[in-house]
Order: C-alpha cells, then sequence, then structure tokens
C-alpha cells in the first residue's frame, strides 16, 4: 500500500493527538503545525518510523506574520521521503520576543547552514546549534532584513530622489 | 538562403598590414630621439596593461566576450590577464559588489603594486545598479578610488574597449611624480588606505 497523505496524518494523529493541527493539503502537500516544543519529537517521529520515513530535509525556513501576535515566526519544514515520493510540510510557530526554537541539526547535518541563513535573516535563535552566526550578512549588522518592518533599500544613500520614488 | 550582408559592404583597403602605436613628440636626429619620460613611460604602461579581472556576475561575461576573438581587448595590450593583484597593474571590477565582499575587494587593492588603476564595469559596481538594498554596496567607491566609470547593464564589449581606452588616455599622460604628490595622498587617506 503506498503512503498517502491520509495515512500520514492518521499516523501522525495516533502518535501525537491533540498536539499535531491544522492538517491542510495546499496543491496535494500535506501540510501540518505542532507547538515549538515539540519540533523535535515530531522530526524524530517523522525520520524513524518505518512507514513514514521522511529522511531528507528539503528546506528550512522562516516566515513573519507580523499581524499574528503571539505567532510571529513561523519556522517551516519541507521533509522528503526519498522511497516513496511524498513530500511534507511541517510549520512551528514562535513569538516574535523569544524566538527559541530547537536545532534540527542533530538530525539533519543540512539543517547547519540553513538554520544560519534562518537567524541571519530573522532572528530566530535555534537553541544547541553548534555555530549559530551570520552567514550570508555582513556580521557587523544588528538588525534582520527579511522581516516586514526592515526596509529594502538601502539607507545610505543621499542622492536619490523621492519624487521619483513615489515619496515626495 | 543565407542572409545578406547588411554592414562592411564598403570595403575599406587595409593600409598596413602591421599597426604600431605612434611615436611620441621629440626632437629626432641621426641616431638620437630626445623626448621627455613622462611620453616614454607613459607609451609603455599604456600599451601593455595586466588586467585582473575581478568578475563577479554578468559583467564578467561581457568581459569573457571582450577577451574572446571577436571583440578583442589583446589587441590594446591586454593580452596577459592576471588573477595575482601582486603582478597586475588595472583592477577591473565587474559585476555586483555586496556589502561582504567589500573588504575582499579593498584587501585585493592594496595588494596591488603602485602604479594601479581601478575601472568600474557595470552599473553594479558604480552605484549599486538596480539592487538598492540592504546587502550590495553601492558602488566600489565606497571601498576603492576609481579612475574610470562603465555605464551599462551589461554594457557592450565596445563600452569596456571604450574604458579600457580611456584608461589608456589617463595612463598616457599621468606625470610620473602623482603617486608621490601630496594629493594623491590625500585621496588614499580619504579612504582609509596608507
Amino acid at each position: 500500500m503506498s503512503l498517502t497523505n491520509e495515512r500520514i496524518k492518521q499516523r501522525l494523529i495516533e502518535k501525537f493527538r491533540e498536539q499535531v493541527a491544522a492538517f491542510s493539503e495546499p496543491y496535494g502537500m500535506l501540510t501540518f503545525e505542532a507547538p515549538k516544543e515539540t519540533n523535535l519529537k515530531v522530526l524524530n517521529f517523522l525520520f524513524d518510523d518505518d512507514e513514514l520515513k521522511f529522511r531528507f530535509l528539503t528546506d528550512l525556513q522562516a516566515v513573519h506574520y507580523p499581524n499574528d501576535k503571539g505567532r510571529e515566526l513561523a519556522v517551516v519544514y519541507h521533509l522528503h521521503n526519498l522511497i516513496d515520493n511524498v513530500r511534507i510540510r511541517f510549520k512551528v510557530f514562535t513569538d516574535i520576543n523569544t524566538p527559541d526554537v530547537y536545532t534540527a541539526t542533530g538530525l539533519f547535518s543540512g539543517a547547519n547552514w540553513m538554520e544560519r541563513e534562518t537567524y541571519d535573516f530573522f532572528g530566530v535563535n535555534f537553541v544547541g546549534h553548534p555555530n549559530l552566526k551570520r552567514i550570508l550578512n555582513v556580521d557587523e549588522m544588528d538588525y534582520f532584513p527579511m522581516r516586514k518592518e526592515f526596509p529594502l533599500e538601502d539607507q545610505t544613500r543621499i542622492d536619490k530622489d523621492d519624487e521619483m520614488f513615489g515619496r515626495g | 538562403m543565407s542572409r545578406p550582408v547588411s554592414y562592411n559592404v564598403n570595403k575599406k583597403d587595409l593600409e598596413k598590414d602591421i599597426s604600431i602605436a605612434g611615436m611620441p613628440d621629440g626632437h629626432q636626429g641621426e641616431g638620437f630621439f630626445a623626448t621627455k619620460l613622462n611620453d616614454v613611460v607613459g607609451l609603455a604602461r599604456k600599451n601593455s596593461i595586466w588586467p585582473l579581472p575581478f568578475a563577479t556576475s554578468c559583467c564578467g561575461i561581457e568581459f569573457m566576450a571582450t577577451m574572446g576573438s571577436h571583440y578583442d581587448l589583446a589587441r590594446f595590450g591586454s593580452e596577459r590577464v592576471g588573477f595575482s593583484p601582486r603582478q597586475c597593474d588595472l583592477l577591473m571590477v565587474m559585476g555586483t559588489i555586496a556589502k561582504k565582499m567589500g573588504p575582499v575587494v579593498k584587501q585585493v587593492y592594496l595588494q596591488m603594486a603602485e602604479p594601479r588603476w581601478v575601472i568600474a564595469v557595470g552599473a553594479c559596481a558604480s552605484s549599486g545598479g538596480i539592487f538598492d538594498t540592504y546587502s550590495v554596496l553601492q558602488g566600489i567607491d565606497q571601498v576603492v578610488p576609481v579612475d574610470v566609470y562603465v555605464p551599462g547593464c551589461p554594457p557592450r564589449p565596445e563600452a569596456i574597449i571604450d574604458g579600457v581606452m580611456r584608461i589608456q588616455d589617463l595612463i598616457g599622460k599621468e606625470s610620473l611624480r602623482r603617486r608621490n604628490g601630496d594629493r594623491y595622498k590625500q585621496l588614499l587617506e580619504s579612504y582609509g588606505i596608507q
């Protein structure tokens, strides 16, 4: 029997009961969320289980939702089952004032640089990461560029004509 | 059927097989030629520039085309491109320089020996280009002094050749004592280079 979204959902609910929630299938990819304290438990379960076998971390990123107070930063894991070719998306929400999430580097080595990038751009602090420092931006930068409140443009330019940019 | 030729239809005869750089002004006689040292040194330097292609992105591809046989930069004496700053005269910065790359460009510039020139090829090296963002350095003249800017996104190989020709003009007319003078020292001080 092939691994269907229904079967994955059933196994997750059996194991975690109410902790996994918000199941949806945008474009056919099963998506669910869990509380941030249980993120390693869920990832380990998806990895170790012999029927589920989600052993490849495709992507680890964050999204900033400034209007959802208490749940502003979402850390999104994309996992892939290479043997049955099934993908799954797992989200963990955290408050922007205490953005601590447990690191997945113990389980997936690929999560190392992806978590550094997520820290660099969103400020998510991965607890237990071996080397959490900025990876793509300048080391002295003191803000997190991909958060919605920070401007895209470089603020050091003094020769821009505001009229042309709709700000005059 | 092949396309009819639309350019170069008025054939111009080749005047000479080999073209040689012009002689500087001077006084010549039987077995001697007297001229200014400036002119001779300038002539030698400008027709044998060794460029360092610091090619980062798309402008680097245009540079590759410029060095190819169709638009040949080697005609102008830049036959030998070096990738070691210790051996090169001209730092050609081609492409987007991120803020993280800024100190690297400065380090490469510092390793070059005098006399050295810098050409900023393309919009991104001259002023940040279309990337007006937190991560892109808005022009390399924030970290190194630049002699010639070549605009374009990317500039055509002819434009890059034009930039190199202007560098050649600068080199040909440069005073031999320029690098020791106060004005040059002040310029380097303003960039924080000793």
